[in-house]
């Protein structure tokens, strides 16, 4: 049984020193972003200039705007589609069903660098060509499978007899809907849009390829200015980035266990 | 299943065409239509765009073929796949095993939470931050010159050791996800019936835990695999010069180069792969379901 004990107690150690590799990097990033050297020197010295100076940066302001926009249009339409697609593959029964499911894989398994170069080509090729409005349709299709996914699992947990009682009550389809069914998903609605949000509003790579240089998000702003050099001001628009998508995440997790215990 | 034929039997199919429709018309317009336009593009000479001329051509593969470089850099690409794969099943598993055998109740809610939490966090930010720590005279530099008595330079940035490492970061909590919903489902039962009748602590492991959670460690790598492969934003940052990949070349085609057609072949190879990595994993897979 000692031995046991020991294990154990190794075990939590190892739980706790993953948990400082994933988390010492961002924290060290935040510090610098509070530091007054522009060379992250030590000894540290407290400032927030840099934040300060954000907002001096009109490109940086602007992308962030494109960001949040587009981040909350994508939400929307996802939820919606979503939703709508999401009810249809639970209620009905019909040939090809299996492939509809089948077909949601591709947009999240194949890389991103090879989606976002697709529409770059096929987005030029047919006169859409890129910027904002190019992004958001990239990002509504990258975050759609997600909000399906999601909404479905919670569809799972649904009794078909409560539609079924609510109708023989006689309710019509779409009071059964919206007062039975809806109800019972919005967990899973919420969870799916709050997903969607965080998607669109980290996403990366398909932004990168559909901007051009007055219509861009923020990490695409970012990661131009990584490859210019490093500043405490990426620091600190970075630690704004991180604690929004982070508390974001913690939001999602109240309505959405991640297939954890039932 | 009988619930769902239940449910199919009091509705009319037809009806769930108007649900399903905008939604998989928005995915073929934005996925599958661009994926299909650029197999097509890739056997083109030229964009057929502002009246250039343009012939169809298998040039752009046979450039691949003809060029060792875009073999090596893919060969390149794939073995740095196959690291940060094993990279992250060394470091996720056990503490996925953890995770659900020995933490309980709400401190493994909270542990479990932790650790996928900066899995949705922005990608970029987190590759920054470590070259935050990587670089010469960062936070790892300073902190080992301060506790060792000589002067040692760690100046792992720019390095392919330093490419492992973030990519490790960002996709070891995906491992540890698919790892633990596996692990959670095997019985303790069976663990104990193994120990009971005199198999060690190791066997154990090699007989029942990790063949049961085979299908949580085959999702995690596919998982973690296939983006690494396509990776380019993280070696251009962490790598340097060190760091070009498959995946950067392909970004130069389109970003510097401005060669779409060769960029688009070099794109469906690396799609090809992925798709047989994919169809070999999936038989382990099925198994699951």
């Amino acid at each position: 049984m000692a031995t046991t004990r020991v294990l154990e107690w190794l075990g939590r150690l190892y739980v706790w020193l993953l948990l400082a590799f994933l988390y010492v990097p961002i924290i060290i990033m935040a510090l610098m972003s509070f530091n007054v050297s522009p060379f992250y020197q030590l000894p540290f010295e407290w400032t927030t200039e840099w934040y300060a100076s954000l907002w001096q940066n009109d490109q940086l302001i602007s992308a962030t705007w494109n960001s949040v926009e587009i981040a909350v249009i994508t939400t929307i339409i996802c939820v919606l589609l979503g939703s709508a697609a999401s009810l249809a593959l639970y209620r009905y029964e019909f040939r090809g069903k299996k492939f509809l499911q089948v077909l949601l894989f591709p947009p999240i398994a194949i890389p991103w660098l090879i989606t976002g170069t697709a529409m770059l080509i096929f987005f030029f090729g047919v006169g859409i060509g890129r910027g904002l409005f190019a992004i958001l349709l990239g990002h509504v299709a990258l975050a759609l499978p997600y909000v399906i996914v999601v909404v479905s699992a919670r569809l799972q947990t649904f009794a078909p007899e409560l539609e079924e009682a609510a109708r023989s009550l006689g309710a019509n389809q779409w009071q059964v809907t919206n007062r039975v069914t809806l109800p019972w998903i919005m967990p899973g609605v919420i969870a799916g849009g709050l997903f969607a949000f965080a998607v669109s509003f980290d996403q990366f790579v398909v932004s990168y390829f559909l901007s051009t240089p007055g219509q861009t998000t923020l990490p695409v702003e970012i990661y131009a200015a990584i490859r210019k050099g490093f500043t405490p001001e990426i620091n600190a628009v970075s630690t704004i980035i991180i604690v929004v998508s982070m508390a974001l995440m913690l939001l999602t997790a109240r309505f959405f266990k991640f297939g954890g215990e039932k | 299943m009988a619930v769902q034929v239940a449910a199919a039997s009091r509705s009319e199919p037809s009806s769930a065409l108007p649900l399903l429709a905008p939604a998989y018309l928005w995915l073929t317009v934005a996925i599958f239509l661009p994926l299909s336009a650029m197999v097509f593009f890739s056997f083109m000479t030229d964009l057929p765009l502002s009246g250039k001329p343009w012939a169809f051509t298998l040039e752009n593969y046979a450039a691949f073929f003809s060029q060792s470089l875009y073999l090596t850099l893919l060969v390149a690409s794939l073995r740095l796949g196959l690291e940060v794969t094993l990279w992250c099943i060394f470091i996720g598993y056990p503490a996925a095993y953890v995770l659900a055998k020995v933490l309980k109740g709400r401190s493994r809610e909270a542990i479990f939470l932790l650790v996928i939490l900066p899995f949705w966090s922005n990608g970029l930010v987190r590759i920054f931050s470590w070259a935050m720590v990587l670089r010469e005279g960062g936070i790892l530099d300073t902190a080992l010159n301060a506790v060792l008595p000589f002067k040692i330079n760690i100046d792992l940035m720019y390095s392919y050791p330093a490419v492992i490492i973030g990519l490790v970061h960002s996709y070891v909590p995906y491992m540890v996800l698919t790892c633990y919903l596996t692990l959670q489902a095997i019985d303790d039962s069976l663990i104990e019936a193994g120990r009971s009748l005199g198999a060690s602590r190791l066997q154990v492991l090699k007989r029942v835990i990790i063949p049961l959670s085979m299908p949580g460690l085959v999702a995690g790598a596919a998982l973690i695999f296939v983006p690494v492969v396509g990776s380019f934003m993280e070696p251009r940052i962490l790598g340097g010069r060190t760091g070009t990949f498959y995946g950067t070349v392909i970004e130069d085609q389109f970003v510097a180069v401005f060669n779409w057609p060769l960029g688009a072949a070099l794109s469906f190879i690396l799609l090809a792969v992925v798709l047989v990595i994919l169809a070999v994993a999936s038989p382990v897979l099925r198994r699951a379901t």
